[in-house]
């Protein structure tokens, strides 16, 4: 057994808007082992990457982490101060790379210079050699002639190149965690598949665990080990990726699968669907969230929330479904 | 070129489409970006032709150059047996009462000080069809149609969650009756469970009222669904053209290729077992396009003839046309 790199406990998350509390996340657990990739599904508004923000504490006002533990090298995040965070947490036990590579990068520094910076912070080691570093980084994420890209700034690059330097200085100070925020969203295919090799290859070389947020299922389906599925601020279901996959449990995760066109699928088959919307996260409902959109939906889902039934050692799903009495049967 | 309809609905010839590219305070023109260079493609009633490629190949420019957003550098626009591209913005009204257009954007295609009632019937106003009870009952059963109650008419685009809003986008597109419908990239900004919704409501509409898209897409899973044909592009340039089943399992050029291989399938086993082709570098700018074969910089055939000569789009086998060398031998 390998050990667990970060638990998150009965984390909640809420956000105080004049209109009242959104329950952005409602009380979810979860944990990384070492060097396991783990991607987080579920569709906007899921509380995903509320959840990713809240490890670094970088979650802001209105945002607040109304409860749970965050666990990691067996501390408490949560408790730690901002001072305490910068200066040993993030971007040195746990960093993160986004979205949009061009807006997390400072566009006026030169690309060399921000890669520098970030080793220079957590390291005393002098600048001479976090150049040096950061010149082996650029390296490491396969970016040619990097001696002259280092004085390229980041409106010079290309898209994917402009993600390259952000996990190279990601990973500039072998971080334990790193957390991906949908990578390779705002990429083209052929560059997305780029990245998708290139996490691939470092995640194997550098043994770094990778907490991947995305709702792309082909790109979990690619790369992660474990999967978990969120839905309205819960987690629905918690499986290995062949679990998730080949025996999903939850009717959400089961709509997702069948929403997607696969290759083989043809005009004359309808995509299944799953009608309605997720609810307001403002007053969640008592019950089960995906109810009112569910196709087995039974009388006790509108009335109380399910609990983790599991299904076997890694597989774990919140649906009245899976329980004993339940008349539905596959 | 010709295909293999006699009448196609919409036909586009030799199409061309430079944006100046102004440098220095006296603004000459100093060279050109050309987005769309030489492209043809026809579509049929009743058909679905998808438009694939990556960002920057000039799927977009090409749909605003046909519904003449944008004027025509060169080539020919044929809709309907009407030539599209000397056509003055008067001449053109008319013919995009025929033509209408979904955008990607479901939030910034609307506008938000609007009704839906009246971004919807907006386009009645515009060519003086139906006042009065008659405007809203019109605008009442497109709601219908789109899956809205008609009691949502009197609230404003912000009241609506992202797919509502594209529907909504749908419905003002629908509203005079048009025979073309050209969707921008229509579920790129959507959720996936939301974007099956939005498809399958498309082809309905379609069966419904005999509607014809082009559909432009990067979401390759998506197009292959949707389409009966597509068109790959290139960097300004259509490189392949297929029956959507057929491009799927036998396609020829190598950025098809690689471009097939790169969607992520949401299937682990297949995915671990398949043969990935992953590209290197990346797409080379339209100004300065390389020389012959656009795509040689990146592909791993590349040949001498690859730099010298600019490969055609020739048919390899019925409906089914490639430009490369590989295969125009």
């Amino acid at each position: 057994m390998t050990r667990d790199i970060i638990k998150v406990k009965n984390l909640k998350i809420s956000f105080f808007t004049h209109l009242g509390e959104v329950q952005a996340v409602r009380g979810i657990n979860f944990h990384i082992k070492n060097g396991e990739v783990l991607g987080i599904v579920g569709e906007s508004g899921s509380g995903k990457s509320v959840t990713a923000l809240s490890i670094l504490k970088l979650l802001q006002y209105p945002g607040v982490i109304k409860n749970g533990e965050i666990v990691f090298g067996g501390e408490d995040l949560v408790k730690k101060s901002e001072n305490e965070m910068n200066k040993k947490i993030r971007g040195n036990k746990i960093s993160m790379i986004f979205q949009d590579p061009m807006t997390s990068l400072n566009p006026v520094f030169k690309i060399g210079d921000q890669i520098t910076e970030a080793i220079l912070i957590h390291n005393k080691i002098s600048r001479k050699n976090a150049r040096k570093k950061a010149l082996e980084m650029l390296e490491l994420v396969s970016i040619a002639s990097p001696e002259i890209r280092v004085n390229n700034y980041p409106h010079e690059l290309s898209g994917g190149m402009r993600q390259r330097v952000m996990i190279a200085m990601a990973l500039s100070c072998q971080p334990d965690l790193l957390i991906a925020d949908e990578p390779t969203t705002a990429l083209d295919v052929t560059i997305q598949a780029q990245i998708i090799l290139l996490l691939k290859e470092l995640q194997r070389k550098t043994n770094v665990s990778i907490l991947l947020i995305t709702h792309d299922l082909g790109v979990v389906a690619d790369i992660c080990d474990r999967i978990i599925v969120m839905y309205s601020g819960l987690l629905m279901e918690e499986g290995s990726t062949r679990d998730i996959f080949y025996n999903p449990l939850h009717p959400y995760t089961k709509g997702l699968l069948k929403a997607v066109p696969t290759p083989e699928i043809s005009k004359e088959n309808r995509l299944l669907t799953i009608p309605g919307k997720p609810p307001e996260l403002l007053n969640p409902p008592t019950g089960c969230p995906f109810a009112k959109r569910c196709p087995y939906v039974m009388n006790i889902c509108t009335r109380q929330l399910p609990p983790k039934f599991r299904e076997s050692e890694h597989h774990y799903t919140m649906c009245w479904l899976l329980h004993p009495s339940c008349p539905i049967k596959d | 070129m010709n295909d293999y309809n006699e009448n196609p609905l919409l036909e586009v010839k030799n199409l061309k489409k430079y944006f100046p590219i102004k440098k220095s305070i006296l603004k000459r023109k100093t060279s050109y970006l050309k987005a769309v260079d030489d492209v043809s493609f026809s579509i049929e009633k009743g058909e679905t032709f998808g438009l694939v490629g990556e960002s920057g190949c000039g799927k977009s420019t090409i749909a605003r150059t046909i519904i003449r957003l944008y004027n025509v550098t060169g080539g020919n626009v044929i809709f309907d047996n009407q030539h599209l591209e000397n056509l003055t913005d008067t001449e053109m009204q008319p013919i995009r009462k025929k033509m209408q257009m979904i955008f990607q954007d479901p939030y910034a295609s609307l506008n938000t000080r609007m009704t839906v009632g009246d971004i919807i019937g907006e386009p009645l106003d515009i060519f003086k069809i139906a006042y009065g009870r008659d405007r809203q009952n019109i605008i009442n059963s497109l709601l219908d149609k789109i899956g809205l109650s008609s009691k949502y008419a009197n609230r404003y685009p912000h009241e609506f969650s992202g797919g509502q809003r594209q529907r909504i986008g749908i419905a003002r597109a629908l509203i005079l009756n048009p025979q073309l419908i050209i969707c921008d990239e229509p579920i790129s900004a959507l959720d996936v469970s939301i974007q099956a919704q939005i498809v399958n409501m498309l082809q309905d509409l379609q069966q419904e009222l005999g509607l014809t898209y082009l559909f432009i897409a990067h979401d390759l899973s998506m197009v292959k669904y949707i389409s009966d044909r597509i068109g790959v592009m290139y960097l300004g340039k259509l490189i392949e053209l297929a029956r959507s089943q057929d491009l799927y399992n036998n396609h020829f050029h190598p950025y098809t290729k690689a471009l097939l291989s790169s969607i992520p399938i949401a299937d682990p086993e297949k995915s671990k077992n398949r043969n990935r082709i992953i590209l290197e570098g990346n797409v080379p700018s339209a100004i300065n396009p390389p020389s012959g074969c656009r795509f040689r910089t990146r592909c791993v055939y590349s040949m001498k003839v690859c730099s010298e000569i600019e490969p055609e789009l020739k048919e390899v086998s019925i409906e089914h046309k490639v430009a490369c060398h590989l295969t125009n031998k």
